[in-house]
């Protein structure tokens, strides 16, 4: 058994997958930190009080909530090129910007719903208590509303949060060389190896403990927030 | 002169008219019932004074100084209505504490907020807190809720997180009060505690105005009492003269509505 962990084929297959789940935690960390402000703006464009943007907006969100995230990947990936409109780099480069686009926009309107939830739900009372007491309207935000709205708000947020680790692997539809797509080499050919079938399986240990760590720190934010109600 | 005049104020919510024509004063060390059903006006005329609805028309003095003039936009500027606001207190229906502060925080928030934006704020910043600190512990005292300071408003039952409003809004020396029914969302037998805080208040010489379905607690706190009815003030008078030998129609016969039940 011993033997098999220092073989040469576990150690190529090791940093094989290693370099792919780097890949994979990039686009993961890539994509909360487009999606986590973007989704703000869009929340604010779906609650706007001029009726066309949140009209706009909100078909918008629509769409991409409506539609599989692997078909827009697909589509920003390959029909600019088809129709000579713009060309993403070459390469994994170009693979990886793309798909990063596609999970920014994808997330982003996702949490902006999240967001929309959060901020309507905390009632107008606790913005009329502070209006009252002499409060600016930043005030109001900082010292009253925020905190409540992240309190609705991570819940919510944690679920999609943990999909997203599960779903950085649709970017191997492109051919991404994320951990999955490394995974499935060794079964078609790749170090010279071929035809082994556990390496693909072994992926699914990167992903129940990335998705482990991320569940344990969610969990300490939302315990966090227990204190009042 | 009267803390407060109120003149032909009107207010409308798109096509319906909410209040009509309202007019009364109120002078230092008294206070004002408000009485009437459901739905004429009581609470859209408080948040007129509080500035969280705006009048269509009329005119609002506060110590001989317009604060609102419905003509004029000078009256009305966003800079300032922050400030006038402070000349009112509010004590709403449901409360409303800041849920994630301690009932002392929620009595000091806003002053130390307000303490912050002053210049010498910086250089005494330890003891002008600590003072902030401790008037609100007074207040919370006087409420008769000390050991509860650092109870959060969830931990709190519904007549003590009713006090902890009252020492909220009372933490800013409002010139006058307002309480929008205070006792009707609390369980019957937790509105006597805060009634009788409110009693304390009046023996005080607060300048209060409070909107009340407490028939007797009208007629025995209250100096004069207001009675509306679909947006206008159809009687208005002493207290117990008001609630008790009412010289309107309309005023018997919501009256008789309270004496049946
Ligand atoms: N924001 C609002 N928009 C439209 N109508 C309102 C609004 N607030 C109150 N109203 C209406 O104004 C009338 C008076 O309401 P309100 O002042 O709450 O009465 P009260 O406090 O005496 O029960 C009611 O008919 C109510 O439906
Ligand atoms: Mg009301």
């Amino acid at each position: 058994m011993m033997e098999f962990f220092t073989s040469s084929t576990f150690q190529t297959v090791l940093s094989a997958l290693n370099s792919g789940f780097l890949k994979t935690l990039q686009l993961f960390f890539i994509t909360l930190l487009g999606a986590l402000p973007l989704g703000l703006i869009i929340s604010f464009g779906s609650m706007s009080r001029f009726p066309p943007l949140r009209w706009v907006t909100r078909t918008f969100v629509w769409i991409i909530r409506g539609t599989p995230l692997v078909l827009q990947i697909i589509a920003l990936f390959y029909i600019p090129g088809t129709k000579k409109w713009f060309y993403w780099p070459s390469g994994e480069t170009g693979r990886m910007i793309a798909v990063c686009v596609a999970f920014i926009i994808n997330y982003a309107c996702y949490f902006s719903e999240i967001y929309r939830g959060g901020i309507q739900g905390v009632p107008k009372g606790q913005q009329e208590a502070g209006q009252v007491l002499g409060m600016t309207k930043l005030q109001i935000f900082r010292h009253i509303t925020l905190l409540q709205m992240i309190k609705r708000i991570v819940p919510p947020m944690s679920n999609e949060v943990i999909t997203l680790v599960k779903d950085t692997s649709l970017a191997r539809v492109i051919a991404l060389q994320e951990v999955i797509w490394m995974g499935e080499s060794f079964m078609k050919g790749n170090s010279g190896i071929a035809g082994l079938v556990w390496p693909l399986f072994f992926t699914a240990v990167y992903y129940l403990i990335f998705s482990g760590v991320v569940t344990v720190l969610l969990g300490k934010l939302e315990k966090k927030m227990e204190f009042f109600q | 002169m009267a803390v407060l005049d109120v003149h032909h104020i009107e207010k409308h919510f798109g096509p319906t008219r909410v209040l009509e024509d309202i007019s009364f004063d109120l002078e230092q060390g008294q206070a004002l019932a408000i009485i009437g059903s459901s739905g004429s006006g009581k609470t859209t005329l408080l948040r007129c004074l509080n500035f969280l609805e705006k009048p269509d028309k009329g005119v609002i003095s506060v110590n001989g100084n317009v604060i609102f003039d419905a003509a004029d936009p000078a009256t009305q500027r966003e800079s300032e209505v922050r400030k006038k606001r402070l000349h009112f207190g509010m004590v709403f229906q449901s409360f409303n504490l800041f849920p994630q502060y301690t009932a002392l925080k929620n009595v000091t928030l806003a002053k130390e907020l307000l303490f912050q934006e002053r210049p010498e704020f910086k250089a005494n910043k330890k003891a002008i807190l600590e003072e902030i600190q401790e008037e609100g512990r007074e207040l919370l005292a006087k409420m008769g809720l000390s050991e509860r300071a650092n109870h959060y408003p969830s931990q709190l039952s519904g007549g003590q997180q009713q006090r902890v409003a009252i020492a909220r809004a009372l933490a800013l020396h409002p010139d006058i009060l307002c309480f929008d029914e205070p006792t009707s969302a609390l369980d019957p037998e937790l509105t006597g505690e805060v009634l009788k805080v409110i009693r304390g208040l009046a023996e005080q010489k607060t300048t209060m105005i409070i909107v009340t379905h407490e028939m007797a607690f009208a007629r025995d706190v209250a100096d004069d009492v207001i009675f509306m009815d679909e947006g206008v003030i159809v009687e208005k008078g002493p207290a117990r003269e008001v609630i008790e030998h009412p010289r309107e129609e309309r005023t018997r016969q919501f009256l008789s509505r309270y004496a049946e039940s």
